[in-house]
């Protein structure tokens, strides 16, 4: 009874909360700055560089959102959330939006009172282990000693692919990702396991990293999102159609270097609609028609972001994979703008 | 020296002996050896085996740290330098030691929390030496306003007039003494909450206009790193200790609603894990509170580590209380003191010399606490330590950085350990 009544109060405060906050594009013009909520440092996706300006492929998303609303990348306030305190954060109106890895899950979607406005990163779950294993596929990982982060969603899908597979596994649980190459380099484990992107990460930062192998199988969805409260569909739409006009503009060939002369008027109907000289999208939601040039011109289209963050000619050197454009095979789609 | 005599009597020698060395295994390092280390066949055995294992750790970490790089660019470089010997990297301490030091502070203004950092001392020291000049106190007292201006900035009014309310008190409490004691106490209390409540804004709205006086002013979110550690630490601790008292004598009170406050205050707070306080410090309270107010995250942790360390204090205190004989009690009171006045000169002097170690424990477990600030998004040392390892430069590294946050944290607790020896020799007034 106690407990319902408590939950009851935590409820109605944060609807409360909710409705004194549905104008948050008003609120953020008024404050000045985008409160972007990221994660404490996670290898290029975000982390202070050496003078404590945020960089990073989630980061720069919020750059653009913030460029979309003020014409200036630089005006977010980057807050750094843990695993525990990403939604509460959201929820009580101290961020605007998060741009960290959280999974896209039913739950969180419906369940927390969240929106994903959309995918920003296809990742999904992997295995590491060393080359001198021998072991090319995850098959045949029967037995063996897996270090594993505690507490996520990592380790239930870790359970449901061995049981589904009819192995067993002895797991060596850790608590951070420094912690996990530690353990895994001293041999305590034989197996890494993580999202793919962190496997890939951790990998180059080995002092060999020929040594270790990624298996090919990825056993879990792993959608990363964009994500704000629920109850204002306006600045839902802000975030949602900043990150698409990302990812058109890739499609469309529009990058940070032409996107100036492009806006100027050029030969297609989308991209003139994108970039606002065609059609005023922009009105639609509070902002003018340039907002996708800005966003567009402050850290690049969604390819050059990836290229540049977390891309192959960086040391963590991700492949595209199901994070291409549809075009080349991958998932990113942006819906049209018209 | 004669050698008749000897000749005289062949039996007796009556003439001193050269003094001889003694013999090689009872002197210098040989017998200092023998009797610390190879006193016995067990010693002996605990001597080789610390050996053997002193040699494995030398040769361990020996080459590392021997061949340890301070100047590189990124993991990789070093790498390059080392070329496949081992070897620490401590050139990320090179990269990153301001931003571990002082997390996103502007590097313009370093100078404003080394500068506070260096008045500490100077405020510290009238406290922790009594043979300096007792005028030195009125900078004590002034420290902590001008500690806040200095790390925060902003308009200077703001302290000062947060300060003027102690004044206002203190005025209050000397007019009306005049009239009646208890209306005094109820004055000192009323009156600063007086002036901060209705006051304290438009004076600083009114002289900010007036004279815009301040430094720049840094956002809580701009600290980070030892400074945080150092802001919440060292509030808890100096405000941890008159609160911990005062519970500790509430504790003891034979008012009941009083004691009953204190009690449950105490029980409550010692009940929960410190970790669940900074949630509810962080989480919990951004719900209760009106939407857009926003209270400073730090300022939350603080008030919520020094209420949770007043209730250990409160215990140490209580055992330092319960360790006096109820003689000094009784004494008291037949000296006609009244209450306040025999704590103040018979019951806390002692109860507090009794509760030194306790108190030093307390204090350095609350320094050490705040690390876990990390599990709340703040960006302490271990925080910065994981943000640091996420950049593309310097992943991968890890006992760099620890050793380096280590080294830190135990230059303060050892400072402070010392410190507390210090003074249980100098108030040492037993028989023993």
């Amino acid at each position: 009874m106690k407990k319902s009544v408590l939950l009851g109060a935590f409820a109605a405060s944060a609807l409360v909360a909710g409705m004194a906050q549905a104008q948050t594009l008003q609120t953020v013009l008024d404050r000045g700055e985008l409160n972007c909520g990221v994660s404490t440092g996670l290898a290029g996706f975000s982390a202070p560089d050496a003078n404590g300006v945020w960089q990073g492929f989630d980061v720069d998303k919020c750059r653009a959102i913030a460029a979309a609303i003020f014409d200036d990348p630089m005006a977010v306030n980057f807050v750094p959330t843990t695993g525990q305190t990403r939604f509460s954060a959201l929820a009580s109106g101290e961020v605007d939006m998060l741009a960290r890895n959280t999974t896209w899950t039913f739950a969180r979607d419906i369940d927390l009172n969240l929106t994903f406005v959309g995918t920003n990163y296809y990742d999904g779950q992997g295995f590491m282990v060393p080359r001198d294993l021998g072991v090319s596929s995850a098959t045949e990982l029967d037995g063996a000693t897996v270090c594993i982060q505690t507490g996520t969603t990592t380790e239930l899908n870790l359970a449901d692919y061995f049981r589904a597979n009819g192995m067993s596994y002895e797991p060596v649980p850790i608590e951070t990702n420094a912690e996990a190459q530690q353990q895994y380099l001293a041999g305590a484990c034989d197996v890494y396991t993580t999202d793919v992107s962190g496997l890939a990460a951790t990998r180059a930062s080995f002092a060999d990293p020929g040594e270790h192998v990624i298996l090919p199988e990825v056993i879990s969805k792993e959608p990363l999102g964009l994500v704000v409260r629920d109850g204002d569909k306006q600045w839902e739409g802000i975030v949602r159609w900043t990150l698409m006009a990302l990812i058109a503009a890739e499609e469309l060939g529009v990058t940070s270097a032409n996107v100036a002369e492009m806006a100027e008027g050029s030969d297609s109907p989308e991209i003139n609609r994108l970039l606002g000289s065609e059609g005023d999208f922009g009105a639609m939601f509070g902002l003018d028609s340039d907002w996708a040039v800005r966003a567009i011109a402050a850290r690049g289209n969604y390819g050059e972001i990836f290229a540049a963050n977390i891309g192959e000619q960086t040391p963590i050197g991700l492949a595209r994979g199901l994070n291409a454009q549809w075009t080349q095979g991958g998932l990113m789609y942006a819906p049209p703008f018209r | 020296m004669s050698n008749i005599e000897s000749q005289t009597i062949a039996y007796v020698r009556d003439t001193m002996l050269p003094e001889q060395d003694p013999p090689l295994i009872e002197s210098g390092a040989i017998k200092w050896l023998r009797e610390n280390l190879f006193s016995g066949w067990f010693n002996t055995l605990l001597t080789l085996l610390s050996l053997v294992i002193i040699w494995w750790s030398v040769a361990a970490i020996g080459p590392w740290l021997w061949n340890m790089v301070w100047n590189a660019g990124s993991l990789r470089e070093c790498r390059e330098i080392l070329a496949g010997a081992e070897g620490a990297c401590f050139a990320v301490i090179n990269d990153r030691w301001h931003q571990l030091l002082f997390g996103f502070y502007p590097p313009a203004l370093y100078w404003r929390p080394v500068l506070a950092l260096v008045l500490l001392f100077v405020a510290l020291a009238p406290i922790l030496f009594p043979d300096l000049p007792r005028k030195l106190l009125w900078f004590s007292a002034i420290y902590p306003f001008v500690a806040y201006h200095l790390l925060w900035g902003g308009s200077v009014w703001l302290p000062v007039g947060a300060a003027l309310g102690f004044v206002a008190g203190a005025v209050a409490f000397v007019l009306v003494r005049r009239i009646n004691g208890l209306a005094a106490i109820f004055a000192a209390v009323l009156a600063p909450v007086f002036w901060w409540l209705f006051l304290a804004a438009p004076f600083d709205s009114t002289m900010s206009s007036v004279l815009p006086w301040g430094l720049e002013f840094v956002r809580s979110d701009r600290f980070g790193g030892f400074l945080i550690s150092l802001v919440i630490g060292i509030t808890g601790i100096s405000l941890s200790l008159p609160l911990g008292i005062l519970l500790a004598l509430g504790r003891q009170s034979d008012m009941v609603f009083l004691k009953s406050v204190c009690v449950i205050f105490i029980e409550f707070i010692r009940g929960v894990p410190l970790i669940t306080l900074l949630f509810t410090a962080s989480l919990l309270l951004n719900y209760f509170l009106p939407p857009g107010t926003s209270f400073d995250l730090i300022l939350r942790v603080i008030i919520m580590v020094t209420l949770f360390a007043a209730a250990y204090m409160a215990e140490v205190i209580r055992g330092g209380l319960a360790a006096l004989p109820r003689g000094q009690y009784e004494a008291a009171d037949a000296l006609g003191l009244d209450y306040w006045k025999a704590q103040r000169l018979i019951i806390m002097p002692q109860a507090l010399k009794v509760s030194i170690p306790g108190i030093v424990n307390t204090f350095i477990g609350l320094f050490k606490d705040t690390t876990l600030v990390v599990f709340i998004g703040l960006l302490d040392p271990i925080g910065l330590s994981n943000a640091i390892r996420a950049s593309t430069d310097w992943q991968g590294i890890y006992w760099e950085l620890f050793i380096f946050i280590g080294v830190l944290f135990f230059v303060f607790c050892f400072g402070i350990s010392r410190y507390s020896m210090y003074l249980e020799r100098r108030l040492k007034t037993d028989h023993k």
